[in-house]
């Protein structure tokens, strides 16, 4: 029992992390059909921003924030000058984002050069919890907690303000959104910088525990499509309910089944798609 | 704006054609008055950190001795293998088949020795590995042109279980490491001796090389152990130590592991997490020898870091090839000349202490049974034990050791020892 | 050389080509051999996929999975059972085209982006069992020691371009068959070829898996090549590589994607030995073809000429 709960709150941390990149994928994909390839490298370049910024002025507030917006404006800036004369040929925008993947990579190895590093933790959060011999640290909690009030917000942001039904106006038909006056292209490079933004920001909730080093732009993209895939393309609820579920079956699958965990990873991705291609709350 | 793309597919043709050109001239001029020595290691990728050690270490010693061996100029080629073995491959044979290097040296990851050395062998020419460290290259599976000047990964590792059960007095041991040949053959070596000796590895738990978040496999290590033995390195070792901690393990049960876990290349960007970490390997840099203490010096003041295992591992390599070229007088042009004298090499004062091979090819050499302490504020895995001379057999028959199996994942000991 | 001359509706420049490849390895150094056997591999490797890709409009992502499901199987048959070569190669090819067959029923009815989404996650559970099945794959070490076959590259070289001719001629003879012509019009309008009482999905699942038996080709091949195999023979990197040099190449055309898969195995191999940037160069690579030539280098010669 102790295992099952310490398992579940495990899965949920990894739930969080997921969460906080694969909103972001999934917007993207809505709005603009880009299948990003370089989200990865923003959640690499949000814990490599964070850690020079930490590292001079010793606040974890100011690097998430320096983090957070250095990358979304990058992104800001990837989609404007290179994905939007793109616009509607998906195959062309996904080979532009594998090509910035690899720049993004080698520009962080040439800047940072290749020593792993963690973030340090907040001082409030150190130490864990223990309740009937269930250890579980405080910091993880804390993810777990921020990834919940983030996914309230852009929930919010979404269903309840202005911004949130021009959005789903244009995930829902961008031709049709653009003639009734909505600036789909403005649109587009905001939800491109927020997707980036959201990527950054969870580089830097796992800096404490993950830290920095190369080749981490690929460690949690595949997890981050799976997720999207599962749960819809496009769609936020989708993102939430897929985190959830991959990280779960990620965690428990690692635990009792090591030799095939991928397979018990991908194995859901299969049905689901076999038996709903468009993926759990997905539209086409 | 249209008129460029076709530009640029000419362009592409002439380049090609260029390519091709330069092959064809490349491939005409073999002889050549300086001695060729062809590099491999990751240079980028998630390894860079330990191949950049290897590829100073290496630098070091060619400075030192101004590049020059035998009454000839070296010449050396650097490739980068991105640790993926089929790269190694086919920067194996630009080598050897485009450069005409005269002999090899570098490799980091297991999986890379193994799938270099068929190559090597067919194409006759001498390679040096320093650092990879897996056993049936110089075991079961021995590979003619391969010179191993490492280690073994069980070498140090059957030193140690024997040690954990005598000295630590450790009954019940958990085991985790990396799911591939390194962490099987570590961790087979010290389960073999310690459970010898009486003791009992009540778990082994596996991690992919892709792991990155540890709390799934960190739940599962049971209570009533003894100890844990970690087997990581790079950013793992990084991350293992930290969530160890975070798990509130480290002040519930003790921590030992295969050396690499803590060793130098990493050491520098861990915390308290890392203290009192015991491990056994053939190397430390806080080693207190004289030839050490020059070598770490020499280090510091030119890459103003501290060595690792890797490092010492390549200068030393360096070191083996450049006496045997001065055994050969500088003829490096017969390969197999050049083989058999790196076989008889024989040095004495290495940063790591006295080296040799033994009959089958593997360094004989000492093991340091290592403790993690902070000296003047550095972390450092300071010496409590030193075992001379050990070879890759340990106490055993070399005849019969190799009739047993290579300790893979499922390893059990026999039952008669 | 009778058969050349079927396939050679243009006859001269491919007879050129064939026995320029055939004529050339006697006045290069054994480095140069083992570079035009990789590019005949890939070129393989990219043609197949330009049937998908080009030809269907169906984008893979996942297309190395094939390539390496028949290396492994070459492998693991070659060294845990010692099979024979032949066992070797047919088990790998059929294996891989099976694969290819179990595949095409999940994805023949997606389209456009979704098909490159699922394509890029089956081809990622490919990758995952590769790294994770460790009793089989041996994990992150590979599989080495697959036995020499034709020892000597040059014959080697000689059975790769063999096989290399072949296939292009078979892809080449698909392609412009009346089924090919079939799947041209799905890519340029399903709905029209629809309502012309075309079944769309057995063409589109069809062309899938054809694609996926010259993937299988390709990665027999090349588990002799480098005896030696490794889950990055699979992973996104090796897929996208490959739509890389189809998409350089100039997709729907062939030989574009054939030209594309020599144009990155020269880079790669001779570009990376004078900078240690190779994959910011990579990456601007990709880039740029996207902004400068986003139908291809062929197509865009092709295009010129029209025009002049």
């Amino acid at each position: 029992m102790i295992y099952i709960i310490t398992q579940t709150l495990n899965g949920l941390f990894s739930a969080a992390l997921l969460f906080l990149i694969a909103s972001g994928l999934t917007l993207v994909f809505g709005v603009m059909r880009i299948v990003n390839i370089a989200h990865g490298s923003f959640y690499m370049l949000g814990v490599y921003v964070a850690y020079t910024i930490v590292a001079r002025t010793h606040s974890l507030f100011l690097g998430t924030l320096a983090a957070v917006s250095a990358v979304a404006a990058a992104g800001f800036v990837v989609e404007r000058l290179f994905l939007r004369r793109f616009a509607s040929q998906p195959l062309a925008q996904m080979m532009m984002t594998m090509g910035f993947a690899l720049l993004f990579r080698d520009a962080a190895f040439m800047i940072w050069g290749g020593d792993p590093f963690t973030l340090p933790y907040p001082s409030a959060l150190r130490g864990s919890i223990e309740a009937n011999d269930i250890v579980f640290p405080m910091y993880r909690l804390f993810v777990v907690f921020v990834a919940a009030v983030v996914g309230v917000v852009l929930w919010a942001l979404n269903e309840k303000t202005l911004i949130g039904a021009k959005l789903r106006a244009a995930v829902d038909d961008a031709e049709m959104a653009a003639g009734t006056g909505i600036n789909v292209a403005l649109l587009s490079g905001l939800v491109f910088a927020a997707g980036a933004g959201l990527a950054a920001f969870g580089g830097v909730m796992g800096g404490p525990i993950l830290g920095g080093y190369p080749g981490m732009d690929l460690d949690l993209l595949p997890l981050a499509f799976v997720v999207v895939i599962i749960g819809g393309m496009g769609s936020l609820k989708g993102a939430l309910v897929g985190s959830i579920v991959v990280g779960l079956i990620d965690n428990f699958g690692k635990a009792l089944v090591p030799e095939l965990s991928y397979f018990t990873l991908f194995a859901p991705m299969v049905i689901v798609l076999a038996i709903k291609p468009t993926g759990l709350y997905g539209r086409v | 704006m249209k008129e460029v793309p076709v530009k640029l597919s000419t362009s592409v043709v002439v380049v090609v054609f260029a390519l091709l050109a330069t092959g064809v001239v490349v491939g005409q001029s073999a002889a050549s008055v300086p001695i060729k020595v062809g590099f491999i290691a990751p240079l980028s990728g998630p390894y860079v950190q330990n191949g950049r050690d290897i590829l100073n270490g290496f630098l070091l010693y060619l400075e030192e001795i101004g590049y020059r061996a035998g009454g000839r100029q070296i010449d050396v080629v650097v490739e980068d293998d991105e640790a993926i073995p089929a790269v190694g491959l086919t920067k194996a044979r630009k080598l050897v088949e485009r450069d005409k290097v005269h002999l090899m040296a570098g490799a980091l990851l297991a999986s890379s020795g193994y799938a270099l050395a068929p190559y090597i062998d067919s194409m006759h020419i001498p390679m040096v590995f320093p650092v990879v460290s897996s056993d049936d290259l110089t075991q079961r599976r021995r590979s003619k042109w391969i010179v191993r000047t490492g280690w073994t990964s069980s070498q140090p590792n059957h030193v140690f279980g024997e040690y954990a059960a005598r000295t630590l007095k450790l009954k019940k041991v958990a085991t985790i490491g990396l799911d591939y040949a390194f962490g099987w053959e570590s961790v087979g070596g010290f389960q073999r001796t310690f459970e010898a000796e009486g003791g009992k590895i009540a778990q082994k738990i596996w991690c992919p090389l892709s792991v990155h978040d540890f709390a799934p496999y960190l739940a599962q290590i049971s209570r009533d152990v003894d100890a844990v033995y970690a087997l990581f390195l790079g950013r793992a070792a990084l991350q293992f130590m930290r969530q160890y901690q975070e798990y509130g393990l480290k002040d519930r049960v003790p921590l030992i592991g295969s050396g690499s876990t803590t060793d130098e290349h990493v050491l520098p960007s861990m915390g308290n997490e890392a203290l009192g970490v015991i491990t056994a390997l053939h190397y430390s840099a806080a080693l207190a020898t004289p030839s050490n203490k020059s070598f770490v010096a020499a280090y510091r003041a030119r890459y103003n870091k501290v060595p690792s295992y890797y490092s010492e591992s390549m200068y030393t390599g360096a070191k083996w090839f450049v006496s045997a070229i001065e055994a050969r007088g500088g003829n490096v042009e017969d390969s197999a000349a050049l083989l058999d004298a790196l076989r008889k090499v024989k040095l004495a004062d290495l940063p790591r202490g006295p080296v040799e091979l033994d009959d089958y090819g593997s360094p004989v050499e000492n093991v340091y049974i290592r403790k993690v302490e902070r000296v003047n504020g550095e972390l450092q895995n300071t010496v409590i034990e030193t075992f001379p001379k050990v070879s890759q057999f340990w106490k055993y028959n070399p005849a019969d050791y190799l009739k047993q199996p290579l300790y893979s994942r499922r390893y059990i000991p026999p039952p008669t020892e | 050389m009778a058969e050349f001359r079927q396939i050679g509706w243009k006859a001269s420049v491919p007879t050129l080509v064939i026995v320029l490849l055939a004529a050339v390895p006697p006045f290069l150094s054994s480095y140069w051999v083992g570079l035009l056997t990789q590019i005949m591999i890939f070129a393989i490797l990219a043609m197949s996929l330009d049937i998908l890709l080009g030809y269907t409009g169906l984008p893979s992502l996942g297309h190395a999975g094939f390539f390496g499901v028949a290396a492994y199987t070459v492998a693991v048959l070659a060294t845990a059972y010692h099979a024979g070569f032949w066992t070797c190669v047919a088990s790998g090819i059929i294996i891989g085209t099976l694969l290819s067959a179990a595949f095409g029923l999940l994805v023949s009815h997606v389209r456009d982006v979704y098909f490159l989404m699922i394509t890029l996650a089956l081809g990622m559970v490919l990758w995952g069992l590769s790294n994770r099945w460790i009793t089989v794959t041996g994990g992150d070490n590979g599989i080495s020691g697959i036995p020499r076959v034709m020892t000597g590259p040059i014959t080697f070289y000689e059975v790769t371009l063999l096989i290399f001719i072949g296939c292009t001629a078979l892809m080449m003879l698909f392609i412009s068959s009346p089924f090919g012509f079939t799947l041209k019009g799905i890519r340029e309008s399903e709905s029209r070829m629809k309502s012309l009482g075309v079944n769309t999905w057995l063409h589109c699942y069809l062309s899938y898996v054809i694609a996926g038996a010259f993937a299988s080709v390709a990665g027999v091949l090349w588990a002799y090549y480098n005896a030696f195999v490794g889950p990055t023979y699979l992973d996104l990197t090796a897929s996208s590589e490959v739509f890389l040099m189809v998409t350089l190449g100039g997709p729907g055309t062939l030989v574009g994607p054939a030209l594309g898969a020599g144009a990155i195995v020269l880079l790669k191999n001779v570009i990376s030995a004078y900078t240690q940037r190779w994959l910011m160069i990579l990456g601007a690579i990709y880039i740029m073809t996207i902004l400068g030539a986003p139908q291809g280098l062929w197509n865009l010669r092709r295009r010129s000429r029209s025009r002049a």
